[in-house]
């Protein structure tokens, strides 16, 4: 039977159509609402609550925990002040990526990251005797992104211990009476903050959030929702835009930091667990693909469909499953992994692998769709990820923005 | 004179600014002029009482053409609708109808009132997107001359007539009835329950002095559902901001393109030598000179006002002339303490996120039709309701909200009980009074939320965004006045009978509502005209 998570029964009354998807066995809402759109839009206009209690959560503590970390870790860990946060990833000894995610400094000696699989034997085993202790702390916590430009607005409502939290920066606040943890990091690409509560006063912070956010449009926002925002934020989903190294089969399923657009990540002048290989492959140019962003030109998707005598499909348009990348001269060239039609920039978008020669921004490309059953192609351009990077994800949250005026030009 | 610019755009609505913004990406160096001291014309957005902002006449977005978002670069200036998730028509006696975006959930709820209608309604949806799928190219063409013995007109009519020849014949059996009939003849054929009828036929009467029983309702009915929102025809969304959030994008659109805006200049004259456009003369007397002018604004205004009419051939005057504004709309807009009640749906405050109908009925409708017809405002009137700080927080602060209320019907020329013309100033009040006491109809104790409240009346409507008789159209969207007859047939293809004078407002094709569709197909003409000229 599927776990439910600490804001279940709060969600539940949410779930207009019922329908529940198990992710690592939760229930978890792949929409609230009959269409996902205004989910959507919560997140990039008013204020979206995703549940990511489903997290698999450790705290890394104890006098060797940094050192341990940067051993583990792409990026070195033990460097980041405390109350700051690295996205990262962390590879096999062979240079694949086997995951990724946010380590936060908690303390001083004392680290929390969450991830997408389960970790407390891989990191036990990584860090014997070295005064680290890792602690599985999933069931002891419920999580919640609170994600949009008036998270803050929201959060305003019930503490005023926010205003100088800048972007991957983690406190521990009061929100009522509700001790959090609380870091602004999110995956949707948009303002937002991620709240870390203990499990006993879950519901309670629940209720707190929703209702300090009535003025300012808080939904609840299921997975397909998040999965737009990510998609458009150029933001990678294990299982979908790559597999784990330790559960993958063949190298052709595995990929390295490079591969994957993670370069930024790595420095190799630094000694952690796939250091060895991945300077070999930058070394050798063994680098097969870079993941890249794609956009399909409007005129050409409309022309396809109207050419077979169909409507574009536009809205609810989401595949996160392979889709043939050809070159211009109709040759294979590589493939998506994700493809949604962004609502907000008015095109499709997708996330692609393609071999080097194609990575450049401006290179031209076909994207096989599958209109009426038989395949066919229409025009994509290379473009650099995010497709949407918003002013107020980055910046600081400053004083609630008044809604800019309107009577003068 | 000497020529600073290439083409000067008369109104800053958003037609003129769609047309400068494409006249700027071709190159050419591009004036808008505008009266106002903002732009935006019918889609702007006021901030009347503090923190609340109004969506002073137009409200909610569909008919944009979606090239223009992408010719433009749109999104790259902010561009961002928040959609409708379902609109709500609201019953007597705690009945109402919700209908959203979910095939069977619809099915479903219009079940409660009519199992075959529910089951209707499949191929009623079904229908109305093929026509709209088979209509729409018709929206995003230059219409033919269909007066013409030119060739090249000849042969646009032939083809025009191939197409429509060629489209499936129950659609070609319906665009008999859409050009000439009522919205009730197609409603008739498929549905009894009067709740989701008149939820439908609500598209049918916008802005138009018709009621859902009237020949020529069809048509209206068909162009308010013919929009999209992300590819769904007949879905509408809110700009973030109001309309005036949108009018501000595209300002911002023409600008980065290189066109220049200027406000708080009212033209008085297009300036003529020798049959050909040279520029324009401002209130105060100052004179632009552009090889191009192009008008904005409405027909009337275009041949009537801005130019000598005397220059004009005779047919074009009188097409003109005759050409029927009427306006019968108004707006009765509210700041709120907080949402109103409705029956039957306490404690589902989402349902104010969509369009919410008052009219629950065709008889409804017609009452208050028939009260048009007599030269009255109706005394219960057809409500289109919006409270867009449901969807976009940023329209009013927490807690509250605004209400866009679009009233049909208000006559432009309004009677009293002797027969004799009233005056709409006097009678604003009133307007507002039966407006609310309706509301307070349907959503009992709405008159305690109620803080602020604007109404606009067609002669407001006239004064304030130019637009003649109030008709929020440029013109009425009826058969004689539309596609090749747009505003005058032969003069339908943007051009005038002056040399470089255009015209590119909502009484060009495709015509009203927030569209774009006439500044973008006049830039079309305008460019290639150039061309030509240039060789
Ligand atoms: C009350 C109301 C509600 C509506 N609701 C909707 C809706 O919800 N959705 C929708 O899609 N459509 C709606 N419409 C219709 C839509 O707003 C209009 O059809 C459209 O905005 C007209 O645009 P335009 O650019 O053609 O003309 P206008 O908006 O009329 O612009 C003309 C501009 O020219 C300026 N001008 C006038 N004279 C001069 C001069 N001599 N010199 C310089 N400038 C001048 C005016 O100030 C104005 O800015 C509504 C209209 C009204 C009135």
């Amino acid at each position: 039977m599927p776990k439910r998570t600490p804001f279940f029964e709060r969600l539940a009354p949410y779930n207009e159509p019922q329908v529940w998807d198990h992710w690592v066995g939760y229930l978890s809402a792949p929409r609230y609402q009959y269409s996902a759109i205004t989910e959507y839009y919560a997140i990039r206009d008013g204020a979206g609550v995703f549940d990511t209690s489903p997290l698999f959560k450790y705290r890394i503590s104890g006098s060797g925990a940094g050192k341990f970390l940067d051993q583990m870790m792409v990026r070195s860990m033990s460097t980041m002040p405390v109350g700051k946060g690295r996205y990262t990833c962390w590879c096999n000894s062979e240079g694949f990526v086997v995951e990724d995610g946010v380590v936060l400094r908690v303390a001083h000696d004392e680290y929390l990251i969450a991830t997408a699989q389960p970790n407390l034997r891989y990191l036990r085993r990584l860090s014997p005797g070295r005064n680290v202790s890792v602690e599985d702390v999933s069931e002891s916590y419920g999580m919640l992104a609170l994600q949009g430009p008036h998270s803050i607005s929201v959060l305003r409502e019930l503490t005023s211990d926010l205003e100088d939290l800048g972007y991957f920066g983690v406190t521990n606040v009061v929100l009522g009476d509700i001790p959090v943890t609380i870091s602004r990091t999110g995956f949707t690409g948009d303002l937002g903050y991620e709240i870390w509560v203990e499990h006993a006063t879950a519901e309670a912070l629940f209720d707190l959030l929703f209702s300090a956010g009535m003025g300012y449009n808080i939904k609840p926002v299921g997975e397909v929702a998040l999965s737009m925002a990510r998609i458009e934020a150029g933001l990678l989903l294990i299982d979908v835009d790559f597999q784990s190294a330790r559960f993958a089969w063949v190298d052709a399923q595995r990929e390295t930091p490079v591969e994957l657009g993670w370069g930024w990540m790595v420095d190799l002048d630094r000694d952690f667990i796939g250091r060895d290989a991945i300077a070999a492959e930058d070394a050798g140019g063994t680098t097969r693909w870079q993941t890249v962003g794609l956009t399909v030109d409007w005129h050409d998707y409309e022309r396809l469909h109207e050419g077979l005598g169909l409507v574009a499909p536009k809205e609810g348009v989401l595949t996160q499953d392979t889709m043939s990348v050809y070159r211009r001269d109709g040759t294979y060239a590589g493939y998506a992994t994700s493809f949604v039609f962004s609502s907000l920039l008015k095109r499709h978008i997708a996330i692609a692998k393609l071999p080097l020669d194609l990575t450049a921004a401006g290179s031209q490309v076909e994207l096989e769709l599958v209109p009426i059953h038989r395949p066919e192609n229409v025009s994509a351009t290379v473009v650099d990820m995010p497709f949407y990077a918003p002013a107020h994800k980055l910046g600081p949250v400053g004083r609630p923005s008044t809604a800019p005026a309107m009577t003068e030009q | 004179m000497t020529d600073q610019y290439d083409a000067i755009v008369v109104g800053g609505g958003h037609n003129g600014l769609v047309n400068a913004a494409y006249l700027a990406k071709a190159g050419l160096r591009t004036l808008v002029l505008e009266r106002r001291s903002l732009v935006g014309g019918a889609a702007i957005t006021e901030e009347l009482v503090p923190g609340f902002q109004f969506t002073t006449f137009s409200y909610a977005l569909s008919l944009i053409r979606p090239d223009i978002v992408h010719d433009l670069a749109l999104t790259d200036h902010g561009m961002k609708v928040l959609p409708l998730p379902h609109t709500l028509q609201v019953g007597r006696d705690g009945d109402y109808l919700v209908l959203g975006s979910d095939t069977y959930e619809n099915f479903h709820e219009i079940a409660r009132h009519s199992i075959e209608d529910a089951e209707a309604y499949l191929d009623f949806t079904h229908m109305t997107e093929r026509l709209c799928h088979a209509m729409k190219p018709l929206m995003d063409m230059v219409p033919p001359n269909s007066v013409s013995d030119h060739p090249d007109d000849l042969a646009a009519m032939a083809r025009l007539q191939e197409y429509l020849a060629g489209l499936d014949e129950d659609l070609q059996e319906l665009l008999e009835v859409i050009w000439t009939g009522s919205v009730t003849e197609i409603l008739d054929r498929y549905f009894e329950n009067e709740l989701l009828k008149s939820l439908l036929a609500s598209s049918s009467i916008i802005g138009s002095k018709v009621g859902p029983r009237s020949p020529g309702s069809a048509l209206v009915w068909l162009y308010h559902i013919i929009g999209e929102y992300d590819g769904t025809f007949g879905e509408w969304g809110f700009h973030k901001g109001g309309n005036g959030g949108f009018s501000r994008v595209l300002a911002r659109a023409a600008e980065s393109w290189g066109a220049t805006i200027r406000t708080s200049a009212p033209v008085t004259e297009v300036i003529v030598n020798d049959g050909a456009a040279v520029g324009v003369r401002l209130e105060g007397g100052e004179e632009l000179a552009a090889p191009i002018v192009v008008s904005a604004l409405d027909p009337r205004r275009t041949f009537t006002e801005l130019v000598d009419p005397s220059f004009l051939p005779d047919d074009l005057t009188a097409a003109i002339t005759s050409m029927k504004f009427q306006g019968t709309a108004a707006k009765v807009n509210f700041a709120l303490d907080g949402l109103p009640p409705i029956p039957g749906l306490e404690g589902r405050p989402e349902v104010f996120e969509g369009f919410t109908n008052i009219g629950p009925s065709i008889d409804y409708l017609e009452t208050a039709f028939a009260d048009c017809e007599a030269g009255r405002f109706s005394r219960r009137p057809f409500l289109d309701v919006c409270v867009q700080s449901t969807l976009d927080p940023d329209m009013a602060p927490p807690g509250k909200h605004v209400m866009s209320c679009f009233v049909m019907y208000a006559p432009y020329h309004l009677k009293l009980a002797d027969g004799t013309e009233a005056d709409w100033d006097a009678e604003r009040e009133q307007l507002g009074d039966t407006v609310q006491e309706t509301l307070e109809e349907f959503f009992p104790g709405f008159g305690k939320l109620v803080i602020h409240r604007e109404i606009v009346t067609p002669l407001d409507i006239e004064r304030t965004v130019g637009l003649t008789e109030g008709n929020i159209f440029a013109g009425e969207l009826f058969a004689p006045q539309m596609f090749f007859n747009r505003p005058a047939p032969g003069w339908n293809q943007y051009r005038t009978p002056i040399e470089g004078y255009y015209q590119c407002g909502s009484g060009t094709h495709p015509g009203g509502c927030v569209i774009g569709g006439p500044g973008k197909l006049a830039a079309g003409q305008i460019v290639a005209d150039r061309q030509m000229a240039v060789g």
